[in-house]
């Protein structure tokens, strides 16, 4: 269970993204989240997946409450969330090859056994094939990129994940071939999913339920704070 | 004045790039197309098959290494014969606008929007004066559907759909008559999707002369504002044809321009299988052979030049197995 409960987040030096926010995802469940830019979503997203320190609000990951965010947070509620963001560019190292991309979470946890192998079978998965794996973010294309980004996502085998409008920048073909790795991966772990994004479409067709933004904020709260 | 001919018109278009050690990448291949007055041409396709490239070979924006053949005729001017100056004082912005595919990287970061926009105004059109400038700011704005009270804002203060409106704004505020739109609704929600492609295709129907190339990889924008469609693969136009019938009925020709179809939530949802080509090792026939059920023998062999490219293309009435 990924519960979120009264949650009121920003960034320094601004009023606050959104107020009293609450949302739940029951294990297994893919639940879809969708709101128009600049809502406050993926700053929601962020929070469920330990990336951001909510200022008020609570939060419990399958049932025990989350105290601390990114670094600060025991690393086995970290690596229980796979992430997969809006844009490839700006969430791979340039200077890392795609193997070593999708293999840097096995390394940053120590587990480096079949490290090579764990690597090949998630890529192929997702459908690098061929010298892709040697190479750098900068002679790929987006679509090709973000099926790294997802491998990546995969390859601690997360309970949870989290996919930050995923496919926003994708061709059809490459949306719908990535949602079928995510699904694969979810029917054979059971894992829980908070789709993030305004595909309305899209997210009916990919996900068990879809929330509108809109249904979570209570009208109070939508005032401006100042 | 032009009568009916066309804004652009592209023939035989090609880019190659030279890589270190004597390898070419032939990001668009022999590409034929025009764009007339009133109309919008949707160039669609999968990232990183030459959509990108051949927008920028339209604006004399290829890097060093490329090497381009064919023509691209705007009036009677060759885009790809022209010098620098040429492109510089008469071509971008005021013949061509561009609305970019990363309005992140097309604004400056270190100046509000307003006096971007400002600037903007004041070198492509005869507004002069501040007060003028600051009336005619709004009101490129607001073409746009830019808030106005975000104009004092930095392009980092803004959500992308918002920036994406500002980097439109720009593009329109030339009045160029072929607006060029890489990729405009990446990024955005629908609402904004429908509005931005709305407000480019008013601003097509708004003037006889003026047409519009709206690159994307999002048909549900291609299929809301498009008058034809060409489908890019591997650098090349593999189909050319009517909006209405591509996305309705009897339905796109291409095998590959099914498949994307068919990978659209709203209808299969299934992917196309495997990855296209390397633009720098094209196999010598038919690039989507590999991916393609319908491929034989005869698609070692690339096909003939045509408004489909293909040796197997689907037949103008639908076949009863391809109804799935």
């Amino acid at each position: 269970m990924l519960d979120l409960r009264a949650v009121t987040a920003g960034y320094p030096g601004h009023p606050p993204v959104f107020r009293d926010v609450s949302l739940t995802v029951a294990p297994g469940e893919s639940a879809g989240l969708l709101g128009p830019s600049g809502c406050g979503k993926s700053t929601l997203a962020r929070v469920a997946a330990l990336l951001h320190r909510p200022d008020a609000g609570t939060l419990h990951l399958d049932g025990e409450r989350i105290r601390h965010w990114r670094h600060r947070a025991p690393r086995a509620q970290r690596t229980a969330f796979g992430v997969v963001f809006q844009q490839p560019r700006l969430s791979a190292d340039p200077r890392l090859t795609l193997a070593d991309l999708v293999a840097e979470p096995l390394r940053a946890t120590g587990d480096r056994e079949h490290l090579g192998e764990r690597v090949a079978a998630l890529a192929a998965r997702v459908g690098l094939t061929g010298d892709l794996l040697s190479r750098r973010p900068h002679e790929v294309s987006d679509g090709q990129l973000q099926r790294a980004c997802l491998a990546r996502a995969l390859v601690l085998r997360p309970r949870w994940l989290v996919c930050d409008e995923m496919t926003a920048m994708l061709d059809a073909s490459t949306t719908a071939a990535l949602v079928g790795v995510v699904e694969e991966y979810r029917a054979e772990t059971g894992a829980g999913l908070l789709a993030v994004g305004h595909d309305r479409v899209l997210l009916d067709r990919w996900c068990d339920r879809t929330v509108e933004w809109s249904s979570l904020i209570t009208p109070a709260a939508q005032a401006p704070a100042r | 004045m032009t009568g009916r001919a066309p804004v652009l018109s592209v023939r035989g278009l090609s880019v190659r790039f030279l890589m270190p050690g004597g390898r070419r990448v032939a990001a668009v291949t022999d590409a034929h197309f025009d764009v007339a007055p009133g109309e919008c041409l949707a160039l669609v396709g999968e990232s990183g098959c030459g959509k990108s490239v051949l927008a920028s070979a339209l604006l004399g924006l290829l890097p060093g290494n490329a090497r381009t053949a064919g023509e691209a005729l705007l009036g009677p001017l060759d885009l790809l014969a022209a010098d620098e100056r040429t492109l510089a004082r008469t071509v971008r912005g005021r013949l061509v606008g561009l609305v970019p595919q990363s309005p992140a990287a097309h604004l400056t970061p270190v100046r509000t929007i307003r006096s971007q926009l400002a600037e903007t105004l004041a070198a492509l059109t005869p507004v002069r004066g501040r007060s003028a400038l600051r009336a005619a700011t709004r009101a490129a704005a607001e073409r746009a559907a830019f808030p106005a009270d975000h104009l004092d804002r930095h392009p980092h203060q803004l959500s992308g759909g918002l920036a994406q409106r500002a980097a439109t704004a720009l593009a329109l505020a030339g009045d160029a008559p072929l607006l060029l739109a890489d990729e405009p609704t990446t990024g955005l929600d629908r609402d904004l999707v429908d509005r931005t492609v709305d407000e480019l295709r008013r601003h097509v129907d708004a003037d006889e002369g003026r047409a519009l190339l709206m690159i994307t990889h999002d048909l549900a924008a291609a299929e809301r504002i498009a008058d034809r469609v060409a489908v890019m693969y591997a650098g090349r136009i593999v189909e050319l044809a009517d909006a209405t019938a591509f996305f309705g009925t009897p339905g796109p020709r291409h095998p590959y321009s099914r498949g994307l179809l068919q990978a659209l939530p709203d209808r299969a949802f299934t992917p196309i299988p495997g990855l296209p080509p390397e633009l720098g090792d094209l196999p010598a026939g038919c690039a989507f052979a590999a991916r393609c059920a319908r491929a034989d023998d005869a698609c070692a062999e690339l096909p003939p030049a045509g408004p489909v490219l293909c040796h197997h293309p689907h037949t103008a009435v639908p076949e009863a197995a391809d109804r799935a």
